[in-house]
């Protein structure tokens, strides 16, 4: 059986799935809003005569029916940025607010960061941690040519981020956006199945489940996580949601998806981390599952949680 | 005035030079006075905004505040380099902050900011000052800061660092 094969009993259109995993990915930018306007950069994009589709779900995310563009004037100018449709996503749904504290626990290199940061208007308090000092160099570089000064970086593990340089108040949102199998960016990167592996998936949810566990410690009563991978593993998705909803003051909470999605799944026969047919908590069905062929991007798997205590 | 700079830390500027603890550090003073004499941006711009040394004379620029000092990755932007006699404003910072700037701002035609985009040395028309320059051109209709150049003796230089450098 190859990798995706298991995930078949889940997928609404297993033939529609897989024709989706073959094309390439389309290109997509993000208008960089803290240093131009989505009217000035649609100006510019034409102006270098680069053709542009604005998505209907996100404004100033724009897919590109061209190949990936090479130098312009927009980007240099760090108007734009280059990041995938689907995962401008969770920022969304973590739905930062300006003058806030937010903490993204896994952020090289940076796209959804630097989306934080222009959903906050640059302002507040936007804390980026990432344990890859190579990455967190490509974050810092992106930053900085998006002109974000409301970034704090460190390098360290999530799971045991330190909230001491930042005065030790908690955060009013998190992101976790957790490293993963990343069956999801098979059509960005055909070659990601070769490092999979049962060991991997168990190993990976492990982690998964010590950064989601310090992201609902440091952030306050009342506030919200928002977890999100781009693979289809339920071990790595329902079965890590399943695991918090236990061990830390919190519940997952409904959201309006803007993009086509099918729930969270409960039931799960072929549960690696368990060893056996596992059933995950009812609420897990208020997390989205995105797949490739639902609205031509890459796969996706998005929850929201509420801090409880 | 025995301490030193730690370079692999953030620490604040001091606002002034009695509070100034590092000998060879800028105070915010010095930094906010730089940014009015030599481009006409009003200190209230930076009002929200510390100012941070990590790296010899690399002052970073940060929304917001913390007590110092930080021992972290990241805070803010790099902003100016105050190691040299003559001051020089980051390209980010210049992007970022450049449009409130009244003053030694030179506006460039689409081909001469195509060459200073590509690292170039050109011959300038400049009646100004010399020394560093915030470099304009126009993009979806209006002038906008690009860049930093250094100009001297009828020529500008381009700074825009390697990892910057673009053909247009």
């Amino acid at each position: 059986m190859t990798t995706l094969e298991r995930y078949e009993p889940l997928i609404d259109d297993v033939e529609a799935f897989y024709a989706a995993c073959e094309r390439p990915l389309p290109s997509a930018v993000r208008v960089n809003t803290i240093k131009t306007t989505i009217e000035r950069a649609k100006t510019a994009l034409t102006d270098s005569d680069l053709d542009f589709e604005e998505t209907d779900w996100h404004p100033g995310l724009f897919r590109l029916p061209n190949d990936q563009p090479g130098a312009n004037w927009p980007y240099v100018h760090g108007w734009l940025h280059g990041q995938e449709e689907v995962s401008a996503l969770p920022a969304r749904i973590l739905d930062p607010q300006s003058g806030e504290r937010i903490w993204d626990a896994c952020a090289a290199p940076g796209s959804k960061t630097t989306q934080l940061a222009a959903l906050m208007d640059d302002t507040g308090l936007l804390v980026a941690t990432d344990n890859n000092m190579g990455r967190v160099s490509a974050l810092r570089s992106n930053a900085e040519r998006l002109g974000v000064t409301n970034l704090a970086l460190t390098v360290e593990d999530a799971r045991n981020h330190s909230l001491k340089p930042f005065g030790g108040g908690s955060y009013d949102r998190a992101l976790v956006d957790v490293p993963c199998s990343c069956e999801g960016t098979i059509r960005k990167n055909p070659g990601v199945l070769d490092d999979w592996s049962v060991e991997h998936v168990q190993g990976t949810a492990g982690i998964q489940k010590g950064i989601l566990r310090r992201a609902i410690q440091a952030t306050r009563e009342g506030g919200t996580v928002v977890y999100s991978t781009c693979t289809f593993a339920p071990e790595e998705n329902e079965g890590v949601l399943d695991y918090i909803l236990d061990a830390e003051p919190c519940q997952i909470v409904p959201f309006e998806c803007p993009l086509e999605s099918t729930p969270g799944i409960t039931q799960w026969d072929e549960d690696l981390v368990t060893g056996e047919p596992t059933q995950y908590d009812e609420s897990v069905t208020r997390a989205k599952r995105i797949y490739p062929h639902h609205n031509d991007t890459g796969g996706f798997f998005c929850a929201k949680l509420e801090v409880t205590g | 005035m025995t301490e030193e700079n730690v370079s692999t830390r953030f620490d604040r500027l001091p606002e002034t030079a009695a509070e100034r603890t590092v000998e060879t550090r800028a105070t915010r003073e010095e930094v906010l006075d730089w940014w009015e004499e030599r481009f006409g941006v009003e200190p209230a711009v930076f009002e929200n905004y510390s100012f941070w040394e990590r790296g010899a004379g690399k002052i970073w620029a940060f929304y917001g505040d913390l007590d110092s000092p930080v021992d972290i990755e990241g805070l803010g932007m790099t902003f100016l380099r105050t190691r040299q006699e003559h001051w020089k404003p980051t390209l980010e910072a210049i992007q970022r902050f450049g449009n409130h700037a009244t003053k030694n701002c030179i506006h460039l035609t689409e081909e001469q900011a195509t060459r200073f985009m590509a690292g170039e040395e050109q011959d300038i028309e400049w009646d100004g000052d010399w020394g560093y320059l915030i470099v304009t051109h126009e993009i979806a209709g209006e002038p906008e800061p690009l860049g930093v150049g250094l100009f001297t003796y009828g020529t500008l230089q381009s700074t825009v660092p390697k990892g910057r450098r673009r053909e247009l």
